[in-house]
């Protein structure tokens, strides 16, 4: 399975790096953006025999939540895809 | 007659780096010894008091505290502040506390997008913890910050209990002691600097008193209030047991 997590600042906390770069969108005349966040995307393969997706599924949300975000900061959302 | 040292233990991971400064500021008071604790054991040594101190435990990667709050020490260290050992952490060691979940809150970078070293001013909140049990409230204490994610924030409804609960232990002040625009390094919500859990015997803080603790040198001594409340906190607690 392979699975791609993303991983951006909580709704509502402000992110520094995303108020910077959108402050600077302006200057090189794009205007009218908003809402620029920067997250990170973490990329990963679980190789289980017979693992659904379900199961992978739930392994992965148990991963994003002990360790991959920190929920009091962060937000997560994953895919998960054959392959 | 005089008690025996209390007992501290500095925990290392790898990439911590002041470690040794922590070691050091302890070993300047007469009343206390240190020693070391390798985040690859699980033994704390039968210490009273647990420091994690400041640095970019491994790599500060993914988050920094992350990592580190899955190391053998730290599964030690957790079940020690559980049944109510002192547990301090020091800018990273904050970080890898609320990592933890010891303490509420996170810290994410700092608004200004730059790692800051400069002098704050720092304002006692509260006395009643076993932190700052040698300070006056109102107390101010100028000490070093150093990092580029110090930036604390919590959400509303955790603010408002950690206020009525009295756990919110220093706040970044300007030199007349109060809040004030540039006091603050960090961007840190309602300019708070340091914090403790509700049972008060874990505390957090981005500032560095480990480096403010011998006269003479640049840093000053206002750090070693916060080491002594340590100490006598542990000797009050000692007498009471004995």
């Amino acid at each position: 399975m392979n699975v791609r997590v993303y991983v951006t600042p909580k709704k509502g906390i402000l992110d520094p790096q995303g108020a910077a770069v959108e402050r600077s969108l302006p200057n090189l005349g794009f205007t009218g953006v908003s809402g620029v966040q920067i997250g990170k995307i973490i990329d990963l393969t679980i190789t289980a025999d017979g693992l659904t997706a379900e199961a992978a599924h739930a392994q992965v949300d148990d991963m994003c939540r002990k360790l991959l975000a920190n929920p009091i900061i962060e937000d997560y959302a994953f895919t998960v895809s054959e392959g | 007659m005089r008690s025996a040292p209390v007992r501290f233990g500095v925990v290392v991971f790898p990439g911590s780096n002041c470690d040794a400064d922590s070691y050091h500021a302890v070993s300047t008071f007469p009343g206390a010894s240190a020693q070391y604790l390798w985040h690859k054991d699980t033994d704390l040594k039968d210490v009273q008091a647990v420091i994690l101190p400041g640095g970019f435990s491994y790599g500060d990667y993914l988050r920094c505290g992350a990592i580190a709050r899955f190391s053998p020490i730290m599964q030690s260290v957790i079940d020690f502040a559980e049944s109510g050992g002192l547990v301090m952490g020091i800018c990273n060691g904050f970080q890898t506390l609320v990592e933890a979940g010891l303490l509420p809150g996170g810290l994410i970078r700092n608004t200004g997008l730059k790692f800051v070293c400069r002098y704050v001013n720092l304002r006692v909140e509260t006395t009643d913890t076993p932190f700052t049990g040698a300070c006056e409230k109102g107390e101010l204490l100028r000490i070093v910050v150093k990092h580029n994610e110090g930036n604390y924030t919590v959400d509303a409804d955790t603010l408002s209990s950690m206020k009525a609960n009295d756990q919110i232990v220093l706040r970044y002040v300007d030199a007349a002691g109060e809040q004030a625009e540039g006091a603050n390094p960090n961007g840190a919500l309602d300019d708070i600097a340091g914090v403790c859990n509700e049972a008060r015997n874990v505390f957090g803080m981005m500032p560095h008193p480990e480096n403010s603790v011998e006269a003479g040198l640049a840093g000053g001594t206002d750090g070693r209030k916060l080491f002594q409340s340590i100490i006598d906190a542990v000797l009050r607690t000692a007498e009471v047991r004995s």
